[in-house]
């Protein structure tokens, strides 16, 4: 039996967690999945119909928001009473940071990013490194299987059914909810589509030229109903907010289209991007290394190519 | 102010990669060697603190003896002292490097206020090094932060999450890691490169383990042999787009 950590965001899950459930069920025909927090039983119907046949919703007074060792220590708990062979989790920061504190609460091993798991003994993984450039296989010697599932190396499916709900006392000590969200404040701007949940992505590189320059990008963005994303250097040189980086250092998107304008493509940003669908590049340089990496690719001036893009959308639907 | 900030000597790799003949390891032979981006900024931040504060900053790695090399350049930003966990060269699995840094951290003399590692490490990605420490030495961490203040004995960190800021705090002495982003890391000054040579590394040997996360080989990544299909020159190109677009069902 496998337990997946399923993520949720006050209630919402984490569009990962469902690869990961769907990761999990290569591996063994019974699943069950635990949440952390009681707003986490909302996801309930949405972890059952992903294969999951329980749901451990792990409350405690003190669980009021994300509190990553006090995950560790519910995964802890629940591991200890019903025994399962692996702990799965999506690769995304919080998946690898609850799995951490699981790992170091049991002083067991862990491997993050895993594009393939075989339980066994030893259990067999490949890991990504190097911002997935380079893969890792390795042997896992524990009983416990603690791995994190590498984001969208899974595309995700459901297979039908319902999850039983059952409560699970976390038992936490003091010290698992010293740290915890105690606030959260607005970053971005526009407070649309997150890039996590966005289907089209208009990011703009050092080509953009400055903060004025992403109107055009926004505008864009808009009539196709996604969101403004950057590289590094934007965020750096203080353009646009951390938000909006894409990137090994930043967010790592999967839209169905990512349009890069004026990225040249560092290897920490194709990181980023390059599980997208469809990548279009606009681009005046026409080695530009993100070539590598598109499908498509305009070369010529962002500044101009992008209103005549938006003018001929508009044009087209009249 | 105590600050320790723990580092790792990496490899700068460009845009594509070659292995060792055993598979085992990037090939190093023709590159330059620094430390993880976030690690930068972990530095600097250490730096930030004690010119505000007052009280020390000391650097901890463990790695090859060329790690000097690293530590001594992180020096020169302006810690005072610096710590090598010497290992015989090969890749420790993180709880062996867990387990050395926690043992270099309680023989210090020094009881730091502030620990800080960067985000995560270029190289091996395992996401799991400072939460080993946090648990050994049984204090509190607050990972991937953006922004910190410190302020009557407490942390106060912001980790961007979706397009929001997740606000977090915790007493010290704590465990804090950061991102790209925090700040900027400054340049090393001529003055700060010189003394950097005189400033104490204290060289330890570090017992190495069993590995529990055994690696066996590594391989690079496929590399997408598609390379992109030019639509066109400029505003030209717009319409072969437009097209794209509707293939895709970006646009109806």
């Amino acid at each position: 039996m496998i337990l997946v950590l399923v993520d949720h965001d006050r209630g919402v899950i984490d569009p990962l967690s469902l690869r990961a459930l769907t990761a999990a069920r290569k591996l063994s025909g019974d699943i069950q999945a635990i949440v952390i927090g009681k707003e986490g039983a909302k996801v309930a119907a949405e972890v059952g119909e992903y294969g999951a046949k329980t749901l451990y919703v792990a409350t405690h007074p003190e669980l009021t928001d994300y509190a990553p060792m006090a995950s560790g220590r519910a995964l802890f708990e629940l591991v200890k009473e019903i025994k399962p062979e692996a702990v799965i989790a999506a690769g995304s920061p919080r998946g690898n940071e609850q799995l951490a504190h699981l790992a170091a609460f049991m002083d067991l091993p862990m491997a993050a990013e895993c594009s393939s798991i075989k339980i066994g003994t030893p259990h067999e993984v490949t890991r990504a490194r190097w911002a997935a450039n380079i893969f890792e296989d390795a042997l896992v010697h524990s009983d416990l299987l603690i791995a994190s599932v590498i984001a969208f190396s899974v595309e995700p499916e459901p297979v039908g059914g319902s999850a039983e709900v059952k409560e699970f006392d976390a038992k936490l000590e003091a010290a698992d909810t010293l740290v915890k969200v105690l606030g959260r404040a607005s970053e971005s701007k526009g407070g649309g589509v997150s890039l996590t949940d966005a289907k089209v992505i208009v990011s703009g590189g050092r080509g953009v030229g400055g903060p004025e320059g992403f109107g055009i990008l926004e505008e864009l963005a808009g009539l196709l109903e996604g969101t403004v994303g950057c590289s590094r250097v934007v965020t750096s040189s203080g353009w646009r907010p951390h938000a909006e980086q894409v990137g090994q250092t930043g967010t790592k998107v999967a839209p169905d289209l990512y349009l890069a304008c004026g990225i040249s493509g560092a290897m920490q940003h194709i990181a980023g991007c390059k599980n997208s669908k469809t990548i279009v590049v606009i681009n005046t340089d026409p080695e530009a290394p993100i070539l590598a990496y598109a499908d498509y690719a305009i070369i010529g001036d962002l500044h101009k190519v992008i209103p005549a893009l938006t003018a001929a959308i508009r044009a087209a639907r009249g | 102010m105590d600050v320790l900030v723990c580092l790792k000597r990496v490899p700068i790799a460009g845009g594509t990669f070659l292995l060792t003949p055993d598979n085992r390891d990037v090939e190093t032979k023709h590159l330059g060697f620094g430390i993880s981006p976030h690690e930068e900024n972990a530095v600097e931040a250490g730096v930030q603190l004690v010119e505000q504060m007052g009280g020390s900053l000391t650097l901890l790695t463990l790695g090859p003896t060329d790690a000097e090399e690293q530590l001594r350049s992180q020096l020169a930003i302006g810690a005072s002292r610096a710590i090598l966990l010497e290992t015989d060269g090969q890749d420790w699995d993180p709880q062996a490097t867990a387990a050395a840094l926690v043992n270099a951290i309680n023989a210090e003399e020094t009881k730091f206020d502030l620990i800080l590692f960067g985000a995560e490490s270029a190289d091996s990605a395992g996401y799991q090094i400072h939460i080993r420490v946090a648990h050994a030495l049984n204090r509190p961490i607050i990972t991937n932060i953006k922004a910190m203040t410190i302020s009557d004995g407490t942390v106060k960190g912001e980790r961007v999450v979706g397009s929001e800021r997740e606000l977090y705090e915790a007493p010290l002495p704590a465990i804090v890691t950061v991102r790209d982003g925090l700040n900027i890391p400054r340049y090393p000054s001529v003055p700060g490169r010189i003394q950097s040579r005189k400033k104490p590394v204290d060289i330890k040997k570090a017992e190495p383990r069993v590995p529990k996360l055994e690696k066996l080989h590594l391989t690079l990544a496929p590399s997408k042999s598609k390379s992109a299909e030019i639509l066109g020159q400029g505003e030209a190109a717009v319409p072969a787009l437009i097209e794209v677009l509707k293939q895709i069902g970006v646009l109806a």
